[in-house]
C-alpha cells in the first residue's frame, strides 16, 4: 500500500523564533493580562488593561513627581534607634534597612516639578508597612517647617497601615508632632497638597495624609481610619463592595479627586501654579 | 442653682452618679486578698454589733494592714493589671469628675453637622470658681447605658463636637480641660463613611493652633488616635492607673504573634503606664489615686484631678496668649527618638 503513503516531514516553523526572554513579561495582580513588562513601566506600573494601578516603590514616586535630576534628598541621615527596647526590633530594623535599602519608610527631599520648586516625601510601603516612627515623623516635620521657612508647596505621597506599634506612643505622637506645623502651613497659604496611595490607613490617614489642602487619591485605593478586617470583626458582617477606595472617598466628600498615575504630576504642577498666593489686597483708608 | 440641677439631672438621674460607683464589685483577681481582709473586718463588725463587744483591738490591725495591703498591690501592678484597672467598671467617667472636680457644669450638645454622639460629653463648667470648656470620652455604667454611649468609642460626629466647643471656648478665652478614657475612635462603616480618619486629623491641626490653655488628662484608657484626637494639649498628665497606648496589648499581640493571650507580654513591651510615658517624655505629670485605685474611693480621685489641675492652670495663667501655639509646637516637636549623624 506504499502508493498513498506519504513522506511526513517534521513541521518546523519557516519563521525565525522570536527570542524573547521569561523575565520580559509582567502580569497584572488584578486581571491577570499578560504583557511585556516595558509596556507596564512605560505605563508606570498601571495595568493597559484594566488600569489596575500596582504598588511602585517611593523613589518611583518621587521620579514621577519632580523634574530630571532636580531631586536634591534631604535628612537622609536621620535613623531609627529601638527607643523601648521592643522585643526584636532592632534585629528587624537592620533586616528590613538591608533588604528595602532605604533607612526608615520615608523619602523626604527638594526639587522641581515643571520648574515650580517643591518638597516632596514620599513614604516607602515595602519598609514595615510604611508604618510611621519617630523618623519619619521627623523627617516630614523637617520637610514641612523647611516648606515653611522657604515658603515652597509641599507633596506627600503616603502609603502606610498606620502607626509603627514598636515604637509605642513615641509613634502616636508623630501625629501630634507633625500637626501643628502643618497647621501654620494652612495659616500661611502654602499649599500643602496630599497624595494618598494604597494603602492608607491608622494614623497616617488620621494625620497627615488627611490635612491637605488638596488630598488626591491613587485609583482603587485602600484609604481609612480601621483596616477594612477590623471593621468586618467590630460589626460581624463583610464590607459593601468598594468600601474605603479612593473612588468611596471621593463620593463621600473626603477627598477632591481620584487622580490616574499618569495624570499625577501634570495635576499637581497646575494645582501649585493656580495656588501661588498672591499679595493680600491692601485697604486704605 | 435650680437651672444646674436640672441639667445635672440630665446627666445623672436622679441620684448622683458618685453614690452609685462607690458600691466597688471586686471582679479583679489581683484584688482578692482584699476582698478576703474586707470581709473579715465586715464579719467582725457584724459581731460586734449583735453581741455587743468591743473589738477595736482587734480590728485596728486588720485595717491598717489592709491599707497597706491595697498599697503593696497597687504599687506592685504589672502593666496589664493597669489596663484592667483603667478598665475597671466602677472606675469614675467623665461625667463623674464633672460631678466631683467641677461645678455648674451645663451639657452642649451636637456637632451642628450630623448629630450628636454621647460617645463624648462636653460643655462649660466652673473649675474652682473660674469658667472652663471640660471635653471628655463617655462610657456607659451598664449595658443600655453602654450601647447609647457606644462603650466611649466615638463616631467622627463626637470629635467635630469637640472641636466646636473647643472653638468656642477660644472665643471665650476660657481654658480647655480635656478628660481622655476610650478603647478607640469606633471602627464601623457609618464612621469610616463620614471621615473617622479627617475628623481626627483635623482635631489635631486645630488643636494645635487653639489660642488658650489647653489640659488634657487620661483618666482610664487612653486608646491610640482616639485619644490623641483630645488630647493634643498643652499639658498632658495621666492618672496613675490609666494608660496610653498606640494599640491595645490583645491588639498587639494578635499582629505580631498571632496570639491575642501574649497580651501580657505586649502590655510590658508597649511601655503604657503613666511612669513609663513620663519617662519618655510624653507625658507631663501623674495625678496620684487612692490607695486602691480611682474607683476604691472617687472623691480623693476627684480631689487629686483638682490639686493637679490647679497647678497647671495656675502655671499655663502665667503664658501670654500668643505664645501658648508657637510653646505646644515646641513640645511635640521633641517627641520622637532617632539618631543623626
Amino acid at each position: 500500500m506504499a502508493w498513498f503513503r506519504k513522506d511526513r516531514k517534521a513541521r518546523t516553523s519557516s519563521r525565525e523564533k522570536l527570542e524573547i526572554p521569561a523575565d520580559a513579561w509582567d502580569k497584572c495582580d488584578e486581571c491577570g493580562h499578560v504583557d511585556l513588562r516595558e509596556k507596564f513601566d512605560r505605563a508606570l506600573q498601571v495595568c493597559p488593561n484594566c488600569g489596575y494601578h500596582k504598588r511602585i516603590n517611593s523613589r518611583k514616586y518621587i521620579e514621577i513627581l519632580t523634574d530630571p535630576d532636580s531631586f536634591e534628598e534631604l535628612f537622609e541621615n536621620i535613623r531609627p534607634v529601638d527607643p523601648l527596647r521592643f522585643e526584636s526590633y532592632a534585629d528587624r530594623l537592620v533586616a528590613t534597612q538591608k533588604l528595602v535599602g532605604m533607612a526608615d519608610a520615608v523619602v523626604t527631599g527638594a526639587g522641581t516639578l515643571t520648574g515650580v520648586p517643591l518638597h516632596v516625601a514620599a513614604m516607602e510601603f515595602a519598609f514595615m508597612g510604611g508604618s510611621m516612627g519617630s523618623v519619619v515623623g521627623e523627617k516630614i516635620a523637617r520637610l514641612t517647617a523647611l516648606s515653611l521657612k522657604k515658603k515652597v508647596a509641599l507633596v506627600i505621597v503616603s502609603a502606610s497601615g498606620g502607626a509603627r506599634m514598636q515604637e509605642g506612643v513615641l509613634s502616636l505622637m508623630q501625629m501630634a508632632k507633625t500637626s501643628p506645623l502643618i497647621s501654620q502651613l494652612r495659616d500661611q497659604g502654602i499649599p500643602y497638597i496630599s497624595i494618598l496611595t494604597n494603602p492608607t490607613t491608622g494614623g497616617v490617614s488620621a494625620s497627615w495624609a488627611m490635612q491637605g489642602d488638596i488630598n488626591l487619591a491613587e485609583p482603587g485605593a485602600l484609604i481609612g481610619f480601621a483596616g477594612p478586617r477590623v471593621i468586618k470583626q467590630t460589626i460581624g458582617q463583610d464590607l459593601p463592595k468598594g468600601f474605603q477606595t479612593s473612588e468611596f472617598l471621593v463620593e463621600h466628600g473626603m477627598v477632591d479627586a481620584v487622580v490616574p498615575r499618569s495624570d499625577l504630576a501634570d495635576t499637581v504642577a497646575r494645582l501649585i501654579r493656580l495656588m501661588q498666593r498672591r499679595p493680600a489686597f491692601e485697604a486704605v483708608d | 442653682m435650680a437651672f444646674g440641677t436640672s441639667w445635672g439631672l440630665n446627666a445623672y438621674g436622679w441620684f448622683g452618679r458618685a453614690r452609685r460607683i462607690v458600691a466597688t464589685a471586686y471582679n479583679l483577681e489581683f484584688e482578692k486578698p482584699l476582698l478576703e481582709l474586707e470581709k473579715q473586718i465586715a464579719h467582725l463588725k457584724r459581731m460586734a454589733r449583735d453581741q455587743q463587744i468591743d473589738v477595736g483591738r482587734e480590728i485596728a490591725p486588720l485595717e491598717s494592714k489592709l491599707t497597706s495591703l491595697r498599697r503593696e498591690i497597687y504599687d506592685g501592678l504589672t502593666p496589664l493589671q493597669r489596663v484592667l484597672v483603667a478598665r475597671h467598671p466602677s472606675r469614675p467617667y467623665t461625667l463623674d469628675y464633672l460631678d466631683l472636680t467641677f461645678t455648674d457644669f451645663i451639657e452642649l450638645r451636637g456637632d451642628r453637622l450630623f448629630r450628636d454622639d454621647p460617645a463624648i460629653v462636653g460643655g462649660w463648667a466652673r473649675f474652682r470658681g473660674r469658667t472652663v470648656m471640660v471635653i471628655g470620652h463617655q462610657k456607659g455604667r451598664d449595658t443600655k447605658e453602654n450601647l447609647k454611649r457606644n462603650f466611649g468609642m466615638p463616631h467622627p460626629e463626637g470629635y467635630r463636637k469637640a472641636l466646636r466647643l473647643m472653638r468656642m471656648a477660644e472665643r471665650f478665652h476660657a481654658p480647655v480641660i480635656t478628660l481622655i478614657d476610650t478603647p478607640g475612635a469606633y471602627p464601623g462603616l457609618g464612621a469610616e463613611e463620614r471621615g473617622q480618619a479627617e475628623a481626627i486629623a483635623r482635631n489635631l491641626e486645630d488643636m494645635a493652633s487653639l489660642k488658650t490653655a489647653t489640659i488634657a488628662v487620661i483618666i482610664g484608657e487612653g486608646g491610640s488616635g482616639g485619644a490623641l484626637a483630645l488630647a493634643l494639649a498643652d499639658r498632658v498628665m495621666m492618672f496613675e492607673n490609666s494608660v496610653y497606648s498606640v494599640i491595645s496589648p490583645e491588639g498587639c499581640a494578635a499582629i505580631l504573634w498571632q496570639d491575642a493571650s501574649q497580651k501580657e507580654r505586649a502590655a510590658e513591651a508597649l511601655k503604657i503606664t503613666a511612669r513609663d510615658l513620663q519617662q519618655l517624655g510624653v507625658i507631663d505629670d501623674i495625678v496620684p489615686e487612692p490607695p486602691g485605685g480611682a474607683h476604691a474611693d472617687p472623691e480623693g480621685a476627684a480631689e487629686a484631678l483638682s490639686e493637679v489641675l490647679a497647678r497647671h492652670l495656675a502655671d499655663l495663667d502665667r503664658v501670654p496668649v500668643d505664645r501658648l501655639v508657637p510653646l505646644r509646637a515646641e513640645k511635640y516637636l521633641k517627641m520622637g527618638q532617632f539618631t543623626e549623624d
